[in-house]
């Protein structure tokens, strides 16, 4: 492989709280010092008027290998990671079977490793089939390769188990990742509680129902002195607590999906099921707190929760449709044209760090960084660029995107996975 | 036939929802209505109107009484009727609703009357077929011909809708009759007011633009209307009030309230009604109680609608 010259980008590092007009070089798939003495040979890649950031790292995925591949598979999601602008993925372990065990963590590795064109991180459940009442083997999946836990798609109701297993997770260094959901408060909600589910009589998921998980979280995680990530937070009040015991010193961090800063539940006034996620869509005012709460540093991390289903399992009924929506391809351009161009709440080096050094951080990943001799794993970025979101176009298996027809500013327009082009616009 | 209004003018082939329909709409169905009903006093039952339509109630949650209004309307109409239940459809084999759906169409279905426990399930349905779609009641959501019938009841004994004080009572978190009524209601001009336990009637409603109370004894003297719901009181219930016993005593419409309402409110009830809970048993017989006269007026609405979406799915 020949070395590659990224010529004249906007460098963004925050790992270095770099943000400069340099040339980035990669020589054997990691970066390496520029000031080498050039050979007209190299491959030259224009890179005026880009910004030039460490590989982003998507914390949240659903890659539904192995078992239900119809939705998407490691190598097609990994596909749609790419044409994200992603180069490492943090895989949940809710597949069928379910990453509980050590087997399924190699076979999952063996097979990104033979078919996915980004780097494929997998999480390895909590529980014996994210039931929520014994612990997983999870020194043995540590072993395997997992790179944090979690039970996500469902959340563990017993403190006392969750506390067992953060104290467990600590011997091995694991963050554990919490899908934060009370069982007794949300029963069989589908959508936000509020006016919009009153309106429509669709049974009500109340942002208290994350909230006092998150509240629960907190506490475990001060008990325990161990770190706990919050996924995918919904509520504004969510925001408030979190903040409140990392004013504390508590070890506890929450990210929040483009979906959730997009939309509100006004959306399923027309009970289109690609408005159904969980958590669900909420208020503007919930909205409000999570941007905030983003742009004051209490929210650090930027995820999708990719969650592709079939066209024709979302064509049912509001209540009885799946989960979840795609996200990897539309994420990077809805957080940059919602937090840095059209609220200003945070600036690009900040959206890129929440994007790469802080995920890489959290678990402990060698990743998110440009430093000298660091896997070449780059994201070209055009801030500005104005496009269409295109569901047909996408590399996603499914199609299960409310986003079709938004138009955004802010694309990734190469990617590159130690040292290759594996997507370019 | 030459009283009836024309369903040329009518341009929507489903009704999903009271929401989505218009003052005028609303009227023009009720007028409808009234024409039908004449047509019931008649020896000749029968008029020819929909003679080769075939209509399919498909009734994915139980229901007798809405089913056999729109068997008798469909009968009255002269169209053919097919019962399918949710036992007897391939729902019950993994087949989805859509596809079920697809197949009665597929057997030249031109409308199919759906009753279903998902909120939305009809306007999906309509979004997705040629037939007409009748919401005979989904979810929680809406049960428009029911808001129909109970506001031509209304009209009918009251001569008019504006300016009314009509009070709805009970189980409104899970009722779509109430949604339905709510919608009609306030389009119409009429003032509502929600009674019944926080539990079930939370204040969130109000953003729909009705009042709500807990103390059913403050309005009674100011209503023209009450009309009661079916209280349950079963498994998925349990949490939202402590007996049937409290309830009456908090909101049943006992003699003794019955007597602080003005002379001529009307009392209704969709039914079925749980005779000494949500109501006094003689007071479900007396003189104010229209419950019967809705019934039969639900016929003639359930005509009229099928009358003028029939029409409009041909013309259009």
């Amino acid at each position: 492989m020949k070395p590659t010259l990224l010529r004249n980008g906007r460098v963004i590092d925050p790992s270095n709280h770099r943000d400069e007009i340099a040339d980035i070089l990669i020589i054997d798939g990691r970066i390496a010092d520029p000031a080498t003495t050039r050979d007209p040979q190299w491959e030259e890649i224009d890179a005026r008027g880009l910004i030039v950031a460490p590989g982003l790292i998507d914390l949240h995925v659903h890659f539904r290998e192995p078992g239900q591949s119809a939705k998407e598979t490691i190598a097609s999601g990994a596909r749609a990671a790419a044409a994200g602008g992603f180069t490492s993925v943090v895989c949940m372990p809710n597949t069928s079977p379910s990453v509980d065990n050590p087997s399924v963590v190699t076979w999952i590795l063996e097979k990104a490793k033979a078919e996915a064109c980004v780097n494929i991180f997998p999480t390895g459940a909590i529980t014996k089939g994210i039931a929520g009442e014994e612990l997983a083997p999870i020194g043995s999946m540590h072993k395997a390769g997992i790179v944090a836990l979690t039970d996500d798609g469902r959340c563990i109701q017993n403190h006392e188990i969750m506390r067992r297993a953060l104290e467990y997770a600590r011997m091995f260094g694991l963050t554990v990742m919490d899908h934060c959901q009370d069982y007794n408060l949300v029963g069989k909600g589908v959508m936000n509680e509020g006016i919009v589910s009153t309106a429509l009589g669709l049974p009500g998921w109340p942002s208290a129902g994350e909230e006092i998980i998150v509240q629960r979280n907190a506490l475990l995680a001060e008990l325990c002195d161990t770190p706990i990530h919050c996924q995918h937070l919904s509520a504004g009040g969510s925001v408030a607590i979190l903040r409140e015991a990392r004013a504390r010193g508590i070890k506890i961090s929450g990210e929040i999906c483009p979906h959730h800063i997009a939309l509100t539940d006004e959306s399923i006034r027309t009970f289109d099921t690609n408005f159904k996620m969980n958590p669900p869509l909420r208020t503007q005012r919930d909205i409000d707190l999570l941007i905030e709460g983003v742009a004051d540093g209490t929210i650090t991390v930027l995820a999708s929760d990719h969650a592709p289903h079939c066209s024709y399992e979302k064509e049912v009924e509001f209540d009885l449709a799946p989960f979840g929506i795609l996200g990897l391809e539309t994420e990077l351009g809805l957080f940059i044209d919602i937090l840095v161009h059209k609220k200003k709440a945070i600036d690009l080096p900040r959206l890129i760090a929440m994007f790469t050094i802080e995920p890489a951080r959290l678990l402990g990943l060698d990743r998110g960084t440009l430093n000298l001799g660091a896997p070449a794993d780059i994201t070209l970025i055009d801030p500005g660029l104005e496009w269409t979101v295109d569901k047909n176009a996408s590399a996603s298996r499914s199609r299960n995107t409310p986003f079709h027809g938004w138009e955004l500013k802010g694309r990734a327009v190469r990617t590159i996975v130690a040292g290759q082009t594996v997507w370019a616009l | 036939m030459n009283d009836l209004p024309l369903p040329e003018s009518w341009t929507h082939k489903d009704l999903v929802s009271i929401e989505s329909l218009t003052v005028a709409e609303i009227n023009f169905i009720l007028d409808t209505a009234s024409a039908f009903k004449q047509v019931g006093t008649r020896e000749i039952k029968k008029v020819p109107a929909l003679r080769g339509k075939t209509l399919v109630n498909f009734f994915v949650e139980p229901s007798t009484r809405t089913r056999i209004s729109f068997e008798l309307a469909a009968f009255r109409l002269s169209a053919d009727v097919v019962n399918v239940s949710a036992s007897t459809s391939s729902l019950t084999k993994g087949e989805t609703l859509k596809d079920t759906a697809k197949n009665l169409e597929a057997l030249h279905a031109d409308i199919i009357v759906l009753r279903h426990s998902s909120a939305g399930a009809s306007k999906f349905l309509a979004d997705r077929l040629e037939s007409s779609v009748i919401n005979a009641g989904d979810g929680a959501h809406e049960h428009p011909t029911q808001a129909l019938l109970d506001t031509f009841t209304i009209r009918e004994k009251l001569g008019r809708i504006e300016g009314l004080h009509v009070a709805i009572i009970g189980d409104i978190l899970f009722s779509r009759v109430a949604r339905s009524n709510i919608h009609a209601l306030l389009k119409l001009g009429a003032k509502v007011t929600l009674v019944g336990p926080s539990t079930l009637v939370p204040r969130t409603f109000e953003a729909m633009g009705v009042t709500v109370t807990h103390d059913l004894d403050s309005i009674l003297p100011d209503v023209d209307v009450l009309n009661l719901l079916r209280i349950q009181h079963e498994r998925q219930r349990k949490e939202y009030f402590p007996s049937l016993g409290e309830y009456t005593s908090l909101f049943g419409l006992t003699k003794k309230r019955a007597e602080q309402l003005k002379p001529g409110a009307l009392i209704m009830h969709p039914g079925p009604i749980n005779r000494g809970v949500e109501i006094d048993s003689d007071i479900a017989d007396s003189s104010r109680s229209v419950i019967l006269d809705q019934v039969t007026n639900g016929l003639a609405v359930r005509m009229a609608v099928l009358y003028l979406c029939a029409g409009a799915s041909r013309t259009s």
